[in-house]
């Protein structure tokens, strides 16, 4: 049984109508590292955040469900969606940088879920914070989390953002690209962390990317979008072997190999192109008259 | 994005219209008023003293919005009030705009001693409580039209000079400014023909902004009786006529504070009107 | 070292403002024509009286000559003698201060409290048509002065609906058990609340039409940078984490939101305070500005000097705390 089930779900833009999302289903279960992955544009980070409750105002679900431990999340009030949100998942956010508050330490930021959302006692959410930072292999924990985000490094915000997403025992945790905007060498920990942390808590991960690379180190199934449709939805064994549409094939033959960076890469030709823009073109109009 | 920016036009627009109009109303009251007011602003008549307005029982006829203590007629004071209030809007926010943009502008295009010099005064200005400045001014001067003009400019120059230096900073660092200099460009040219007419979009603005502030200053001065003569019909000498004798006749403190409030509201709504029109990045 | 400096640069700074000041003031005020003296003495006193006198307030010396005597005098905390009072002008001036310390106080609060809902509601309303009904508020408010806004008060709610008190600082028949001039502030510390609840009324009004054009000035701003702030990405991840709206706001995105409104609101304190003079005649408040504007028609030198100086030091005094808070509320700058 998935935790998290996202069925035929569509979005678009708001007034204009353009759709941002074709009818995306998608499941991941528990201990289950699911790659989403696309170009830019095509609609994956928009599902993180629309099982989060995150997404931009512009933008409006319009059509499927997103089920969460078998319950629509679509279908509850929203304070009530918060709270339940709030209580099973997490996020890991792309830019460190900019998801810590910077006029707040750093402990009530990890604490803060624990104690409003959780009940749980300042004393104990505290311990755990601490232990947290620990598991995370953070050098004096204490001292930590008196700091304020600024006299940390980048490596050391991303640790603690890892760190705080598994502070309650979410059931799911949506990563949103969260080594894009570290440096390559700050990367692979990072990567290795992540799998660390999932494999022993046991979580279900969304894995939000566009780097076939990653995909292939960290998950154990994936599912391709292009133009907000799924275009391949399969295990990680079977796509490298050789994927099954020739988008997802021309995708990657364009991703540098960590085996090969030397390789010539050969862009998405554009006859491949054309025919997944068909594709999406189809979909639309079965969505017209279904 | 393009519905925002149409909203945005259309609210200028009407702000620009309806504020428009109000000052095209007291400049026509001004321009008019010997011949439009229905009585003579100064001739008092003691039996006529504190008469309401027309719609109000126990009115004089011919007094359309009643009579003051002395028994002068409260709309004929407001049109004669408008040619005081328009003088100074003009002359003095007209000469405190020369006189702060141009300090401005050198200060901020010159850099250097001239912008230290001048930097230096404007934070010695800035330490002056402002009110009381120009009570003192007064004090001075004397009461009467230039000295109320003369405070005026000597107090809001600052209001200019500190935003226009900025701006005129700002537009000196872009490349145009530097090719100009390339081309061997005197400074000063430089200055007038290159910075100047990017800096006059704000300049308008800030002299609409002042003229209200103008209008405003005559009636605080009027008010502590300190303005023109205490017979003069200003709309401030009023007010302050008015705020001691509120309880027993509203009229006389209402209408010209209305015809003020509407006056300087229109004049802040012309300029952030124009600042919406101007505006190219729409701010 | 670096702060040591950069502290050192700013009284620097500060003592040439005031210096400036006291220059300009100086000058300006023996410029006046009519003798301040002449006025004081009974009809019919002689030349010799005059003379006397004039040289009693050292008004026969040159003008260099006065001036440092003054400014001696002023270096030791002796402002001279007012010439309508008869008493030291420092005397007069600290009896004043608290009244209008305690007004402009007051307004500040009332700014921050109106100005802060108008930013909050407007945040949590953006889009809507709430918030464009704020923005027309914050507009109206801006345009229109203090001075026009005491006036409307006045009619408002001292006539139309005569809630509170329209002039002076407390009712003249009152038995006052005061000690210091501090009415407000000792009234609460003596527990006499119904002494309070008489000056609450009294300054009320002229606190709020100070308040007013201040109040949309912290709500425009603080708005704005509220809305920037809600972008932000510890702002979306405190979403996820189940908190609402009003907790995001309140919690996440206003303390960073406040900083670069707490500069401005400064500078816009300094015209508050600037603005007492003009809002203390309108509502007979007996505070600084209507003492000063008496002393303004008395031709009373000693005592307008000592005011606008006493002014400008205030000026100033509240951009140095400002700075300072500011440095405190950063952590980037209290720990960098």
């Amino acid at each position: 049984m998935s935790f998290l089930r996202v069925n035929g779900l569509s979005a678009r833009l708001k007034g204009a109508g353009h759709p941002i999302l074709r009818g995306v289903s998608l499941s991941v279960a528990a201990g289950e590292v699911r790659g989403l992955v696309g170009e830019s544009g095509a609609g994956k980070s928009m599902i993180g955040k629309a099982v989060l409750g995150i997404l931009p105002k512009a933008v409006e679900v319009s059509g499927g469900e997103i089920l969460l431990g078998g319950v629509d999340l679509l279908r509850l009030p929203p304070k009530e969606r918060r709270a339940r949100i709030g209580a099973t998942c997490a996020l890991i956010p792309q830019d460190p940088l900019t998801a810590l508050n910077p006029s707040r330490r750093i402990a009530p930021q990890i604490t803060d879920r624990l104690v409003d959302i959780l009940g749980w006692d300042r004393g104990r959410a505290l311990a755990r914070a601490e232990e947290l930072l620990a598991e995370v292999h953070i050098p004096d924990p204490a001292r930590v989390l008196r700091a304020y985000p600024h006299e940390l490094s980048g490596g050391m915000r991303q640790r603690i953002l890892i760190a705080s997403a598994f502070a309650a025992e979410p059931k799911l945790i949506v990563a949103d690209e969260p080594t894009t905007a570290l440096d390559v060498t700050v990367q692979k920990q990072v990567l290795k962390l992540i799998a660390e942390m999932q494999a022993r808590h046991g979580t279900a991960l969304l894995f939000v990317t566009h780097d076939l690379g990653v995909v292939s180190k960290v998950c154990d199934s994936l599912t391709v979008l292009y133009g907000g449709l799924v275009v391949e939805d399969t295990d990680v064994r079977s796509f490298f072997a050789g994927p099954a549409h020739a988008y997802s094939r021309a995708l990657l033959a364009a991703t540098p190999k960590y085996t090969d960076p030397q390789a010539s890469l050969t862009p998405v030709p554009d006859a491949v192109i054309r025919d997944v823009q068909a594709e999406v073109a189809a979909a639309d109009r079965r969505a017209r008259h279904g | 994005m393009a519905d925002a920016r149409g909203m945005v036009k259309r609210k200028a627009g009407l702000k620009l219209w309806l504020s428009g109009g109000w000052l095209a109303l007291v400049v026509l009251a001004a321009l008019l008023a010997p011949w439009i007011a229905p009585q003579d602003p100064l001739a008092q008549d003691l039996f006529l003293g504190r008469m309401p307005p027309a719609w109000v029982s126990g009115a004089e006829p011919g007094y359309w919005l009643g009579t003051d203590s002395l028994g002068r007629d409260v709309l004929s004071r407001i049109l004669h009030g408008a040619r005081i209030a328009l003088t100074v809007a003009l002359v003095a926010g007209g000469i405190t705009c020369l006189i702060g943009a141009a300090l401005g502008l050198l200060a901020g295009f010159l850099r250097g001693w001239v912008d230290l010099a001048i930097s230096r005064l404007i934070d010695i200005w800035m330490a002056f409580p402002p009110v009381l400045f120009s009570i003192l001014l007064i004090a001075v001067l004397g009461p009467g039209l230039s000295s109320i003009v003369i405070a005026i400019v000597v107090i809001d120059w600052t209001r200019f000079a500190r935003v226009v230096r900025a701006e005129a900073m700002a537009q000196g660092a872009m490349d145009y400014v530097a090719s100009a200099q390339v081309a061997g460009r005197g400074r000063l040219s430089t200055m007038v023909t290159e910075i100047l007419p990017n800096v006059l979009p704000t300049i308008v603005v800030l002299l609409t902004l002042e003229m209200g502030i103008a209008v405003i200053v005559e009636a605080i001065l009027s008010f502590v009786n300190l303005s023109i003569s205490t017979d003069d019909p200003t709309w401030g000498g009023m007010i302050a006529e008015g705020r001691t004798s509120v309880h027993q006749a509203w009229w006389v403190l209402v209408f010209p504070l209305v015809t003020l409030f509407l006056t300087v509201l229109a004049f802040s709504q012309l300029g952030e009107g124009l600042k919406d029109r101007f505006d190219p990045v729409l701010r | 070292m670096q702060l040591l400096r950069a502290v050192l640069l700013r009284l620097a700074t500060t003592a040439v403002t005031l210096l400036g000041v006291a220059v300009i003031v100086f000058v300006v005020i023996r410029v006046v024509p009519g003798n301040p003296i002449a006025m004081m003495l009974p009809p019919g006193a002689t030349e010799a009286d005059v003379a006397r006198l004039t040289a009693q307030y050292g008004l026969d010396k040159s003008l260099p000559e006065q001036f440092l005597i003054w400014a001696g005098g002023v270096l030791r905390g002796d402002f001279g003698l007012s010439i309508t009072a008869r008493q030291p002008v420092l005397d007069l001036v600290l009896g004043r201060l608290p009244a209008t310390l305690e007004l402009s106080v007051m307004a500040l609060v009332i700014a921050c409290l109106l100005g802060g809902f108008a930013a909050l509601t407007g945040t949590r309303a953006r889009g809507t048509g709430g918030e464009a009904a704020i923005d027309v508020a914050n507009g109206m408010a801006l345009s229109i002065p203090d001075f026009l806004w005491g006036l409307i008060l006045v009619l408002l709610f001292g006539v139309l609906w005569p809630l509170f008190h329209i002039s002076g600082r407390v009712t003249p028949s009152l038995e006052l058990p005061f000690t210091t001039d501090f009415y407000l502030f000792e009234s609460v510390l003596r527990l006499r609340f119904d002494l309070w609840a008489n000056i609450v009324s009294h300054m009320f009004l002229p606190a709020l039409a100070l308040a007013i054009p201040l109040a949309a000035i912290i709500g425009q701003l603080l708005k704005q940078s509220l809305k920037e702030t809600m972008h932000l990405d510890y702002v979306t991840l405190a979403r996820t984490k189940g908190y609402g709206e009003n907790h995001v706001i309140l919690r996440e995105a206003l303390r960073n939101a406040i900083l670069p409104t707490l500069t401005l609101v400064g500078v816009q304190f300094t015209f508050l305070i600037g603005g007492t003079v003009i809002i203390e005649r309108l509502f007979s408040y007996e505070g600084l500005g209507n003492l000063a504007i008496d002393a303004v028609i008395n031709r009373d030198l000693p005592l307008i000097q000592g005011i606008v100086i006493l002014f400008a030091v205030i000026f100033t005094a509240v951009n140095l705390c400002v700075d300072l808070l500011y440095a405190v509320l950063n952590p980037r700058l209290r720990h960098g």
